[in-house]
């Protein structure tokens, strides 16, 4: 495409541009109609008063990647970089080309600058819009999450959360990385769940919804934090909707969940596989035999076709 | 008051207190042999998880994990950068109290500490 390929949100940076400008952006969600191959957008308000405009809604695949973690270098991985540059070749060989890329968090290990660059340039390799949702690993900087939200801030919400529509779907970032409590899991807070509410109010039931967060938003395993103690109460406003998709990361390892017509799939890490809940003393970095290690690791692609839910996934790992 | 809050801030302190010592002056008085405690980290775990110190202990948390770590007052009043494998915080507690912290990356780990003269 010979543009620059910075895509921390840049990829849709117009549209992310006119999102923040959009009058009344702060607390309700952007609306995008496609009409003749124009795209158009106006506030929440705007489509609520004029009656909800048609979202085409059409076929199209995504990715998603997880748990980068760019800066560690212990034994159960000592090269993060080599097996990000993986994903970013598997993602590339796909028979179809992804439309998008979610990251659910732990770009970094160390919120380091050098780290938050590093990823930016191996993942400049694609050719494609990526999302981003922090990981704890992203808020460690001294202004707890300033050095996030610098790099990929902008057009989001509060501490970094935001919606975007694409051909049909409705996805929601949420941060449930911020802002963690004492002997607590992760956690949403008050502000989150009243944007969450506005963002999802006046959305037909039949629209497809797509929620990515960094930490479960089940309770996969509480005695290691795995889990978001106020996750119920945006499971409540998610319920009314025909087909719900939730991806985290975190764990990195594959657990899926089905709630109703809530399904909640949680992924393999690019950088290094943890332990099954309970099967070590911690959580920490699991250590596997080298020749093992590929099968850990990898990335999950999508397929939404509209009318079929929920949608597809396929995970693939690097062996 | 001053409450230190890294080991090397300790040491330059220690370092800088000497030549003072031919003036009389508080910082002779603090050069005086410091109470120190050591916490340590390990399995995503703070051992002891409870400790009772006397007032001007000089507590020091090392992280053994391949993880990193935090340590976070629940009343804000110390809160360390991260602490990759093997780096060290330290924190002077001065006043008695009870002062219960976690790990602001992983809040499931606790520990306190209680400071009593």
């Amino acid at each position: 495409m010979g543009h620059d390929h910075d895509h921390a949100h840049d990829g849709r940076l117009n549209r992310r541009d006119m999102m923040s400008r959009c009058a009344g952006w702060a607390g309700t969600a952007a609306v995008y109609s496609v009409a003749g191959g124009v795209v158009s957008s106006g506030g929440l308000d705007a489509a609520l008063a004029a009656g909800r405009p048609a979202i085409e809604a059409r076929p199209f695949t995504f990715v998603q990647i997880s748990d980068t973690h760019i800066g560690f270098d212990k034994p159960a991985n000592p090269d993060v970089r080599a097996t990000a540059l993986q994903a970013v070749e598997r993602i590339k060989a796909l028979a179809v080309k992804p439309n998008l890329i979610l990251h659910t968090g732990d770009i970094t290990h160390l919120s380091k600058d050098e780290e938050f660059d590093t990823a930016k340039q191996i993942l400049a390799g694609l050719d494609v819009p990526i999302f981003y949702v922090p990981g704890e690993h992203d808020f460690l900087d001294e202004g707890q999450g300033k050095a996030f939200l610098a790099h990929y801030g902008r057009g989001t919400q509060g501490l970094g959360w935001y919606s975007f529509d694409h051909q049909g779907v409705h996805f929601v970032a949420l941060n449930n990385v911020a802002a963690l409590k004492p002997g607590g899991m992760a956690h949403l807070g008050e502000d989150q769940i009243a944007w969450l509410r506005k963002d999802l109010s006046g959305l037909p039931a039949s629209t497809p919804i797509v929620v990515f967060a960094h930490i479960p938003l089940w309770t996969v395993y509480e005695a290691w934090g795995w889990g978001t103690d106020d996750a119920d109460q945006a499971l409540a406003l998610l319920r009314r909707f025909g087909s719900v998709t939730v991806l985290n990361g975190h764990i990195h390892q594959i657990l899926h969940k089905v709630e109703g017509n809530v399904n909640f799939h949680s992924a393999r890490s690019t950088a290094y596989p943890q332990p099954a809940p309970g099967a070590a003393p911690s959580p920490g970095p699991l250590r596997v035999p080298t020749e093992q290690l590929p099968s850990m690791l990898g990335i999950r692609s999508a397929r939404f076709v509209p009318g079929r839910e929920p949608i597809a996934l396929i995970d693939a790992s690097f062996a | 008051m001053s409450l230190l809050t890294n080991v090397s801030r300790l040491a330059l302190f220690a370092v800088l207190a000497a030549p003072a010592a031919a003036y009389p002056s508080p910082a002779a008085a603090a050069a005086a042999p410091a109470k120190v405690q050591k916490v340590a980290i390990d399995n995503f775990a703070f051992s002891p998880q409870v400790i009772v110190v006397p007032p001007g202990t000089t507590v020091t948390w090392t992280n053994a994990d391949e993880d990193p770590h935090t340590v976070v007052a629940n009343d804000k009043s110390f809160h360390s950068a991260a602490m990759d494998t093997d780096e060290s915080y330290s924190f002077t507690f001065t006043r008695p109290g009870e002062y219960a912290y976690f790990c602001s990356l992983h809040p499931h780990m606790t520990g306190k500490v209680v400071v009593k003269g």
